[in-house]
């Protein structure tokens, strides 16, 4: 799939930024479609994706789930074991190093689980560019620990107060902070949403997982897998797995499916459902999918995984929804839960609660599948900034 | 009478607000005890997500939108205004609420209202050529934004595809009032000035919220300036009440005096 030269995947994306900045977006646009193709550049890129960041990560067959499940087998592509505990540091060591080029000596950027906000704090550390992170105040209690790491890697944590607090109020104030200051500044935006071209970018960058995936599934099973699962919130890791399948003309039987949060079911006002329940809109620059009132303003999403706590998703998710090329589902956080002990208890890894909400896709579906059917993952994160969230879930589900 | 076409020989004050801060029957009060230092009143439609706002203007929409708003609101508070005044009023907003009631149907009830035209902080011209299509089809304002980093050229196109008015935004960053203003403004003034046409009105906002500013402003040749945090600023402190109104007016009023001096000043040095 490719955008056209306005950032449209179909009638999603584009640009809908204030126009002061235009011109930042336009020196984003150009700066990266050179260093796109740049040798130089995509080796820098490699080198500290494998010696830093610990590239390529496993593909691993989850034994002992697949056969508790009695279906298919299912792959774990382990993007917990990266550097910083998530996928996310594809993106920002990307990002990073484009910033670099552009001579910003500054990087900011959202974040809501902390995920992102760690990996562009590690990244500020690495190439010495000053970093300052926008968070929601309740994501700030909720995530400690990322906070504490963030804090630790040198980087400023701001809290924000306004609007619901979460994820989406981190990006109002990345971006207005970024009107200001975008001459010094890189917005390292932390998923595939957003203005064109950073839907593009942060999937090309994340591209690295599905491209693995090609290779190492070939070689242990011989063949390309039926399924792909991942979780989304903006949609980030999701796009990294299915892009470099999705041109394969020998792939357009892979069913791939997108895992929302459902939070406490859709059929409430608290979950994260963007394509389920949401309708097309404008928000951050982009035209997608969203959570909203009837007179169009943007609600509040909910989940217990803060990752997923946003109320739209990325426009290729948007286009390829309405394609029908990727079935979107969702799982609630009871669900999630669940997945999260199962996955702790049969494999001895736990994961992180976006991710699983994709593992609950495989332990309602799997069992009736073929045996002989492939199905992979990807485990977007480790669990451990979630103790608090799991511990205090399980306590009240107990009393 | 002021009308559309003859109000703007002399430079104009604009005075922003957000409907239904704290609650739409106040909003109506204030625009009347505005209105007489006004060339145009921008009347902001809440939105949830306000990015190119600062937090006196963000706030200000919380405490609409919590108190229930819906657009609707601000069409018919502009009825009621319109029955007493016919001060050019546009609507200020994000494009979601136009999006999302489609273009075409939001035009059609603002001009109903009473409204003259219509500024989406987040719609730049490379994605508005619909909107501006529908708004030449019923005869309704286009305001677009410019800032000091926006290329001559795009000066030029956003000038030519601005039916009421350009808006200039005075510096880089978000609304807010600001100290002062620095070269970086005047010399943008003076080049969007050089390259617009000689009938285009060039309003300047962003940070605007005294005398000295209003005169400074206008000495370099703007043809209006836009305030509206310093008239929130005020509302948000003294709430529903008389002194609010004395207040408004009174900064209205010092206002109006700035841009006479730098009109005064502005016409001495052309």
């Amino acid at each position: 799939m490719k955008c056209d030269k306005n950032g449209y995947f179909g009638e999603f994306g584009g640009q809908y930024i204030p126009e002061v900045l235009k011109p930042a977006i336009d020196e984003i646009k150009e700066a990266y479609s050179e260093l796109k193709n740049d040798e130089d550049f995509q080796n820098e890129l490699s080198y500290y994706l494998k010696h830093y960041a610990g590239r390529e990560t496993p593909l691993y067959y989850a034994k002992n789930l697949s056969e508790k499940l009695g279906g298919a087998k299912i792959y774990l592509k382990r993007e917990d074991l990266l550097h910083g505990g998530a996928h996310k540091t594809n993106n920002t060591i990307g990002q990073a190093l484009l910033a670099k080029k552009m001579g910003k000596t500054r990087i900011i950027a959202e974040t809501g689980a902390g995920q992102h906000g760690v990996g562009t704090s590690m990244a500020g550390a690495l190439f010495g560019l000053e970093t300052e992170i926008f968070m929601g105040s309740i994501d700030i209690a909720r995530q400690q620990p990322n906070v504490e790491r963030m804090k630790l890697l040198g980087a400023k944590v701001n809290p924000v107060n306004t609007g619901s607090k979460v994820l989406k109020d981190a990006v109002n104030e990345a971006m207005r902070n970024w009107t200001a200051t975008f001459e010094n500044t890189h917005y390292l935006l932390g998923t595939v949403m957003g203005p064109h071209p950073f839907p593009t970018m942060v999937r090309d960058f994340q591209s690295v997982i599905g491209k693995e995936v090609k290779k190492q599934i070939m070689e242990q099973e011989g063949r390309f897998p039926d399924h792909l699962v991942a979780c989304i919130g903006g949609g980030s890791n999701a796009m990294g797995l299915f892009y470099p399948f999705l041109g394969e003309k020998d792939c357009s039987k892979i069913n791939m499916v997108g895992i929302e949060a459902a939070g406490k079911g859709l059929d409430t006002q608290e979950h994260g459902a963007s394509i389920s329940k949401g309708r097309k809109g404008i928000l951050h620059g982009m035209l997608s999918y969203f959570l909203q009132d009837e007179d169009g303003q943007i609600e509040e999403a909910y989940s217990i995984s803060a990752g997923l706590d946003y109320p739209g998703i990325g426009p290729e998710h948007a286009y390829l929804h309405n394609l029908g090329r990727v079935e979107y589902d969702s799982a609630t956080d009871k669900q999630a839960l669940n997945a999260f002990m199962e996955l702790t208890r049969t494999e001895g890894i736990i994961p992180a609660l976006e991710s699983s909400h994709a593992i609950s896709y495989a332990i309602e579906n799997a069992g009736n599948m073929a045996k002989d059917d492939i199905m992979v993952i990807n485990l977007s994160g480790r669990g451990d900034k979630d103790l608090n969230t799991v511990i205090n879930a399980v306590n009240k589900m107990e009393n | 009478m002021k009308n559309l076409n003859n109000l703007n020989e002399k430079p104009i004050l604009v005075s922003f607000l957000v409907s239904g801060d704290p609650n739409i029957e106040a909003t109506l009060k204030y625009m009347k005890a505005l209105d007489e230092y006004c060339g145009v009143i921008e009347l902001g439609i809440p939105f949830s997500d306000p990015v190119a706002d600062g937090s006196t203007i963000q706030e200000a929409n919380v405490r609409s939108l919590s108190n229930g708003f819906k657009i609707n609101q601000s069409f018919d508070l502009l009825k009621e205004f319109r029955k007493d005044s016919d001060t050019p009023v546009v609507l200020m907003t994000y494009y979601n609420l136009v999006y999302n009631r489609g273009i075409e149907d939001f035009v059609i009830d603002a001009k109903k209202a009473g409204a003259n035209g219509l500024i989406i902080v987040d719609l730049p011209l490379d994605e508005a050529e619909e909107y501006q299509k529908i708004c030449k089809k019923h005869e309704f304002g286009t305001i677009f934004l410019v800032a000091p980093n926006t290329p001559d050229e795009r000066i030029i196109y956003s000038d030519e595809s601005s039916t009421m008015f350009l808006y200039l935004i005075s510096t880089f960053g978000i609304t807010g009032t600001r100290d002062s203003f620095e070269k970086m403004t005047f010399d943008f003034i003076k080049r969007a000035k050089s390259l617009c046409s000689d009938n285009s009105k060039l309003y300047v906002g962003f940070g605007i919220s005294n005398e000295k500013h209003a005169e400074n402003l206008i000495s370099q040749g703007a043809d209006g300036i836009i305030v509206g945090s310093a008239f929130v600023n005020i509302i948000k402190e003294y709430g529903d009440s008389e002194d609010t109104i004395i207040k408004l007016k009174e900064l209205a009023k010092e206002l109006h005096g700035g841009i006479e001096k730098g009109y005064a000043k502005y016409i001495k040095s052309d």
